[in-house]
């Protein structure tokens, strides 16, 4: 009996033990990164352009390229995800289209990020000609989000009960029209929940806009989408890696992961915000 | 409107929507057919024999992918040594231990740990991780495969604890009764029940947890050291070929060998994470019908 | 006694491999109420079902054989679906109001439907007066209609059923899920309705189909075992099963 109660506790101490060390990861990124970012942090750091070859000033065109590249994304992946889940949920019927479909988009969540760049470069870039460009760099991300968004899409439609689209079908109404005005408002929230946490991951990617438009340095902001951009994760990497003073940027590089994880991290609250407001209010 | 025309406007957003869902074999078969028409342009200047079987990866003179493979292997392996004890027990913790209302607050920060971007935690490994392992090893800089897979252990935490937690919930109540009920403690109940009646889903987490490190480019870029010899231990330097993807790509012209190059090992990057995101899928389905 | 409404001639439909119903030849007459018997699992509600052909959307079901509304074939290539659904309404056996407003639920399919603008509040009053809810819900018009009871929900549902001025009104177990009170005036409500519409009720409930209905079908394992008025069926059915199962033995 002895001997069980001690492996008993071993046991518990291992698995207790293993979980702190998941939460001290967590805790450790953190406090590293915001202890450190926090005093280089200002209204001046995200309001101003970089100066002195990126030794000294802000961040802000780095800030508005990220959130207009996930507004790119946005406007591709979010009208395409939605009807292809619809599709799969509304329509589709069980057969072996319907099954290669669905292998695909989960193939398509598995391919690496960098790949998703490559199919980028070779169709955005050179193939339409749409050059190393926000544009280019935002339908690449709004390809990489795709998978995401139609699977968030389809689980909030399987929510909504079949009981509400007959109430509408058994009043003349079109499958269509049943859709549009009692699935899809009905659906609303998660579906938005879903969107808000793909495009938090899709503004925190680099690898995909690597070779498709991000750059280290712009002059001005353009709001044409034919034009290069920067973004914040790029910032950081350059910042952390290719730059001369590397020692001396260190605390804008520092800095710039504080913004960019508190950014993902809005993009988060947000979406849970969302998804309890609807939850209490059914 | 009258109901001709609504019914035409129903048939015929039907094939709109349809067409949406034909976009993703569309997209992947497009990805499919860029690695793979870019690589066959690569094997007609490179033999394929040199490139699968050759030591060097030195573009222009030796293209071989032996060392990034063994690199990316190398990398994702370590990870996973880190990841799968810790991901499975935090599992288990939280799903046959922890209290519900430890169990509300620890989810959250699973899920905080998984939207950190991998910029942020390859910068990590090289201000935090990378000098650490300096000191621990007495080495001159920790840019390494070690810190690779330590940075990729994290990443892939997420993935292979909520899946595992799925797995392990989705042991039938009965099962665990049945074995207290013969007098089995608490514990060999957890290591002789259910964690093998949860196995075929542990190992759908640790599939889909080394397909998310072997796809990983951001941190092993920036905290592996990049040289692109093959390694012989985790403290040398490795260069995955997510990270010669990501370093080459930027400098080379379009449509040269080297350009071709990058792609061809991007298609044999892209047939391992398939590989390996077939066997968790393969393992994940397993369970479902095991399960329903 | 007027004429034939709704009939269903050599009725087979099958879930997949499964057959669910069994050569069914049926007659509904027009300003009754039918109600459909049997124990679970006899095909009743699939039965109902087909007539707003609600099982076009299983991909799995099969339907053989020819089934009218007057003349008018349901299952003819170029008839509009929607068309026979907004003639033969249905009622659910769970309230399903839609998520929007009490007025909106009576309002939505008017305006897909095309009516005129200016006759849509008349005709939503005329409904819900109908329905016995006027007096219950006419001060709060703006509120979900899922904030109603159970109750206040199926009558609005029957409302939402009504003001399209269907044909027939197809009921799957509308008090099911509801309480005596709330019952008995569904009930009520049913015995007036069958002045202006076709009614026909899927019921569990052996008291209830002998107070409203006109005539009684007795269904079994797909088929169709009995048909005849509700005094014969339930006094003296001719059938062995049926017998049976109005005595309780089953079901």
């Amino acid at each position: 009996m002895e001997k069980k109660r001690i492996i008993g506790l071993f046991s518990g101490l291992v698995l207790g033990g293993s979980t702190l060390i998941v939460v001290l990861f967590l805790g450790i990124i953190l406090w590293d990164i915001f202890s450190k970012g926090f005093p280089s942090l200002s209204w001046n750091f995200v309001s101003s352009f970089p100066t002195n070859g990126m030794t000294q000033g802000g961040i802000l065109p780095a800030i508005i390229g990220t959130v207009l590249l996930t507004f790119i994304t946005t406007l591709f992946s979010v009208p395409f995800g939605v009807a292809c889940a619809i599709y799969l949920n509304e329509y589709a019927r069980p057969n072996t289209l319907t099954n290669v479909i669905r292998a695909s988009i989960r193939n398509l969540a598995g391919v690496p990020s960098i790949i998703y760049g490559l199919f980028g470069l070779a169709l955005f870039v050179q193939a339409l000609n749409f050059g190393t460009s926000i544009l280019s760099a935002g339908l690449t991300l709004g390809l990489l989000s795709l998978p995401y968004i139609i699977t968030t899409t389809e689980e909030a439609l399987k929510r909504i009960p079949n009981s509400l689209r007959e109430a509408a079908l058994a009043l003349g109404v079109t499958q269509f029209e049943t859709i549009k005005d009692v699935v899809l408002p009905k659906a609303l929230p998660g579906i938005l929940t879903g969107v808000i946490l793909t495009l938090s991951r899709a503004a925190g990617e680099t690898a995909p806009i690597l070779f498709t438009g991000v750059a280290f340095f712009i002059n001005g902001i353009s709001a044409s989408p034919n034009q290069e951009f920067m973004a914040l994760p790029y910032h950081l990497y350059m910042l952390s890696t290719q730059h001369n003073e590397i020692e001396q940027v260190r605390p804008l590089a520092y800095a710039t992961a504080s913004v960019l994880i508190l950014l993902v991290f809005l993009l988060n609250i947000i979406a849970f915000y969302v998804r309890f407001k609807n939850r209490t209010q059914d | 409107m009258n109901t001709v025309k609504r019914e035409q406007i129903d048939s015929l957003l039907k094939f709109a929507f349809k067409g949406a869902g034909l976009l993703t074999i569309t997209l992947l078969g497009g990805i499919f057919f860029m690695l793979f028409a870019n690589s066959i342009l690569f094997f007609l200047n490179v033999p394929p024999l040199d490139f699968f079987t050759g030591s060097q990866w030195d573009p222009e003179n030796h293209y071989s992918i032996f060392p990034l493979l063994v690199s990316t292997f190398w990398v994702a392996l370590g990870s996973m040594l880190i990841a799968v004890p810790l991901g499975i027990f935090s599992a288990a913790y939280l799903s046959e231990m922890a209290p519900k209302k430890l169990q509300i607050v620890l989810k959250p920060i699973i899920e905080m740990l998984a939207a950190i971007p991998s910029v942020a935690i390859g910068f990590l490994g090289i201000v935090l991780v990378g000098p650490g392992l300096a000191q621990i090893f007495g080495i001159q800089n920790g840019l390494n495969a070690l810190n690779g897979s330590i940075l990729l252990a994290v990443m892939a935490l997420p993935t292979i604890v909520t899946i595992s937690e799925d797995a392990i919930n989705a042991v039938p109540k009965s099962h665990r009764e049945a074995s207290l009920a013969l007098g089995a403690n608490k514990w060999e109940t957890l290591f002789k029940v259910t964690i093998p009646a949860a196995f075929p889903g542990l190992i759908a987490a640790v599939m889909l947890g080394l397909g998310r490190a072997l796809g990983e480019t951001m941190t092993v870029l920036m905290a592996t050291g990049n040289s692109a010899a093959i390694p012989k231990g985790f403290l040398d330097s490795v260069r995955t070929i997510t990270a010669t993807i990501a370093i080459e790509m930027g400098e080379v012209p379009y449509q040269t060998t080297h350009y071709y190059s990058l792609f061809a090992i991007a298609a044999i990057l892209f047939l391992i994470t398939l590989a390996v995101n077939f066997t968790g899928e393969f393992f994940a389905n397993r369970l479902r019908k095991f399960h329903s | 006694m007027d004429g034939i409404k709704l009939r269903a001639e050599n009725l087979n439909l099958y879930f997949g491999q499964k057959q669910i119903l069994k050569n069914i030849n049926i007659e509904f007459p027009k300003n009754q109420v039918t109600s459909l018997i049997g124990p679970s699992g006899c095909g009743k509600s699939t039965l109902l079902r087909s007539f707003n052909r609600m099982h076009d959307l299983s991909p799995d079901a099969r339907i053989e054989g020819k089934l009218f509304l007057d003349e008018l074939d349901l299952y003819g290539r170029k008839n509009s679906v929607t068309d026979i659904r907004k003639r033969i309404g249905m009622v659910f056996q769970k309230p399903n109001p839609l998520p929007k407003s009490i007025y909106e639920n009576l309002s939505y399919a008017l305006n897909i439907h095309n009516y005129p603008k200016q006759d849509i509040p008349n005709l939503i009053e005329a409904a819900l007066r109908e329905s016995f809810l006027w007096d219950e819900v006419k001060d709060e018009m703006k509120k979900p209609a899922v904030k109603l009871s159970g109750g206040q929900q199926q009558r609005l549902c029957i409302a939402r059923t009504v003001v399209l001025r269907p044909e027939v009104i197809l009921m799957d177990e509308p008090c099911s899920a509801l309480d005596p009170i709330s019952t008995k005036k569904i009930e009520e409500l049913i015995l007036k309705l069958k002045e202006d519409f076709t009614i026909v009720i899927v019921t569990h409930n052996m008291q209830q189909a002998q107070r409203i209905s006109n005539k009684v079908a007795f269904m079994y394992l797909g088929e169709l075992i009995e048909y005849d008025t509700s005094d014969t069926i339930f006094k003296h059915p001719n059938n062995e099963l049926t017998q049976r199962y109005i005595g309780g033995y089953f079901g």
